[in-house]
């Protein structure tokens, strides 16, 4: 069939089963929204930033597992996008990222907003295309859902000159792929996981290290099924919340820089890590040369680099969790369960020494009081998105997440503003369930325009802003650590969040007693439209336990057990 | 760490022949920190791939790493670290006309080269053979005050 090439873009989203598009259109990217006006197969939101496009396909991907397409101009249309590439690619996420070009004959002039898309994004994309001629643009972009969604997942751009996307050609769909030079490793080799296997029956003390891989992978049932089946105790990394489930009494919490005592106790003494999908990041393991000391690790993960690159391992397994678990599973039909009681009774004693815990107060509102509250009245039914600070680990650390996809949040790059976008990808894929983002005082300014994309499409988000007028992560690095100099972390100069949420078409609530907040919780799930919840919190509390950085898993600053809500600092 | 003697490795990247390809590789090296001591690149004759050759150097650990994150690359399509293999450099050198030819002459000849041209006020002399024995030809040729010194890049293959 003959169609331009901004019309075969078009075609090529609907092929792929896309519903919707998040984008911001511009000069080089025209023809194509131009093609996009004319078609019903998907729709498309337009969000007041590049970056928080991106942040919301990233977040609709995370959601549904599907892959999530956002669509930019040209130039400052794509240097907003780098960051929502950068945080896709750092926590493994399906995108497809189309951007303008400027024609083909101007690439190398500097012509009108022209810049090097891919040699900007090389580093932070899973692969990326600028395409040359109409011929290879619908086999571009059918490798391009492939590369993104396959092996270890990541995000893809494709940079589309402007001439080409007004050229007309022949279209016609690939039905196949074929790239010579990328075959990802799907089934564990087999030797290797018998060799795993045995491992895991003759250890005394081994620990499940499960990791967002899982998620990846589509496997936490799987996952759940190995530790049930083996009474492996296990520990969740940021990434993996949700996959063993709160419930679940194999879990022991998350483990890390603020992972609870037990996860990073059991690390410390563990004889066998068992790690699957997790990468052995420098917040989870903290000083390597301490970190599991007297264990033989199992390594699997999808992609071979991950494999040895900052610890040395005894059983590296190269594959999809969901193969390998699989192949794993009836090879464990006669192990006994027995021979690790001792060790779950000391992990359990562990636990009941040291709990995750904070004090609560009467007097002001404590910020990890906010997300039980939430745990209580929400559970399992709403999906939580969060930005990047203080209460996304309070998030991580005491929300009862209890199935994977439900915890949305920026764990590798780290960004701060993308929890409200994201939250407005999930809520599009999930119209039905409540999405709450949880934030900062500090992050939800990062992208606080997104309220009126919000507002425009009746996307109800609920911002819970865990208020303590301080870059908090920031300042209790500088009260441990920088002897208490608060340099440019204070935010006691703040907008009104509820006339800003109210000047842009949302909701706002001021809250400040535990009651208020109940009621706005009630009342922003009834009116059904994107709010900003201001809660006041304690302004100096310390998101602990903390392993200072760079300092041994076990050497944890624990919680006070007193109330510290009247302490000056 | 165990292993964490640098060593200098030989690595053939197999890559797809498209644009920007040695963009990646070059990046990915310079991204994460690793060395390159020398690079050539070439198309592989009667196929729609092209074959770099890259002298580096790090520990097992590195090496292994270097490896495994060039075969992340979607357009690489193998990568050979050479352990058993003949290596080859070569190299280019001026020298003024007004220098003891035969000398020079001897010289290239007992490093497998010889002069290639010569102008009316310079010579031209080549030779390939090994980095190692290319290095110590560029030593002894020093004596005769060479005006320009171009060295390619290292070709390897294994055994």
């Amino acid at each position: 069939m003959q169609m331009s090439g901004a019309q075969m873009v078009c075609e090529a989203i609907i092929a792929e089963g896309v519903k919707t598009v998040f984008g911001y259109p511009g000069g080089a990217i025209m023809h194509v929204y131009d093609e996009i006006y004319k078609q019903n197969g998907f729709e498309h939101i337009l969000n007041r930033h590049e970056q928080a496009s991106v942040h919301a396909a990233d977040g609709y991907a995370r959601a549904t597992g599907e892959v999530g397409v956002a669509m930019v101009t040209s130039g400052p249309g794509f240097t907003n996008a780098v960051t929502g590439l950068a945080t896709a690619y750092m926590d493994s996420i399906p995108l497809v990222v189309i951007s303008g070009q400027v024609p083909s004959q101007l690439i190398g002039t500097d012509g009108f907003q022209e810049i090097d898309a891919v040699g900007i994004s090389r580093p932070c994309t899973k692969h990326n295309f600028l395409i040359r001629s109409l011929e290879e643009l619908p086999r571009v972009l059918k490798e391009a859902f492939y590369i993104a969604r396959s092996g270890r997942p990541g995000p893809v751009l494709v940079d589309v000159p402007k001439d080409i996307t007004v050229e007309i050609g022949e279209f016609k769909y690939p039905d196949s792929i074929n790239i010579p030079s990328y075959k990802p490793t799907y089934k564990g080799n087999k030797r290797q996981i018998e060799k795993a296997v045995e491992a895991i029956k003759s250890a005394k003390k081994p620990l499940l290290y499960l990791g967002g891989g899982i998620v990846l992978s589509n496997a936490a049932d799987l996952v759940r099924e190995l530790a049930e089946k083996t009474q492996i105790p296990a520990v969740e990394t940021l990434m993996a919340r949700g996959v063993m489930g709160a419930k679940n009494p194999l879990l022991l919490g998350m483990l890390g820089m603020h992972g609870n005592y037990s996860s990073n106790m059991a690390m410390s003494e563990t004889d066998l890590v068992i790690s699957l999908g997790a990468r052995f990041d420098d917040r989870v393991t903290g000083k390597l040369s301490e970190f599991a000391k007297y264990a033989d690790i199992i390594h699997v993960d999808i992609d071979a680099a991950n494999i040895g690159k900052l610890v040395d391992v005894d059983y590296p397994i190269v594959g999809d969790i969901t193969k390998v678990v699989e192949a794993m599973l009836p090879q464990l039909d006669d192990i006994d369960t027995d021979r690790f009681e001792a060790w779950r009774n000391i992990l359990k004693r562990y636990d009941e020494l040291h709990p995750q815990s904070y004090v609560d107060s009467d007097d002001v509102i404590k910020p990890q009081w906010v997300i039980e509250r939430l745990g209580e009245l929400l559970g399992e039914n709403a999906i939580i998105t969060s930005d990047v600070g203080q209460h996304q680990m309070w998030a991580a650390q005491h929300y009862p997440f209890d199935r994977p996809r439900q915890w949305i949040n920026s764990g590798g790059l780290g960004t701060m503003g993308f929890g409200f976008p994201a939250a407005l990808g999930a809520k599009r894929a999930f119209p039905d369930k409540t999405v709450i983002n949880i934030t900062g005082d500090g992050s939800i300014l990062m992208n606080m325009q997104e309220l009126v994309t919000a507002a425009e499409y009746k996307i109800p988000v609920i911002n819970v802003i865990l208020n303590n007028h301080f870059l908090g992560m920031v300042r209790q690095w500088q009260t441990f650590f920088y002897e208490k100099r608060y340099s440019e972390t204070d935010l006691s100069f703040q907008p009104n969040f509820k006339a800003l949420a109210e000047a842009c078409g949302g909701i706002g609530y001021d809250v400040s007693t535990k009651e208020e907040f109940d009621a706005a919780l009630k009342d922003a799930i009834e009116q059904d439209k994107v709010c900003f919840m201001n809660v006041q919190t304690n302004r100096f509390e310390d998101v602990l336990p903390m392993v200072p950085s760079g300092g041994a898993l076990f050497n944890m600053m624990l919680p006070q057990k007193i109330d510290n809500s009247k302490e000056v600092k | 760490m165990a292993n964490s003697i640098n060593e200098r490795h030989v690595i053939s990247v197999i890559v797809m022949n498209e644009s920007s390809v040695l963009a990646r590789v070059t990046a990915l090296f310079a991204g994460r920190g690793y060395n390159i001591e020398s690079l050539t690149v070439a198309p592989i004759p009667e196929s729609d791939m092209s074959h770099i050759t890259i002298a580096t150097n790090g520990s097992s650990r590195v090496m292994e790493q270097i490896t495994k994150q060039l075969h992340k690359l979607i357009p690489v399509y193998k990568v050979i670290e050479h352990e058993e293999m003949v290596e080859k450099e070569m190299v280019l050198v001026k020298f003024p006309i007004a220098e003891n030819l035969s000398d020079i002459s001897a010289l290239c000849a007992a490093y497998n080269g010889g002069i290639v041209n010569v102008g009316t006020e310079m010579v031209i002399a080549q030779v390939a053979d090994e980095p190692k024995r290319i290095k110590h030809f560029i030593e002894a040729s020093q004596r005769y005050n060479p005006c320009e010194i171009v060295r390619g890049g290292v070709v390897a293959i294994e055994r």
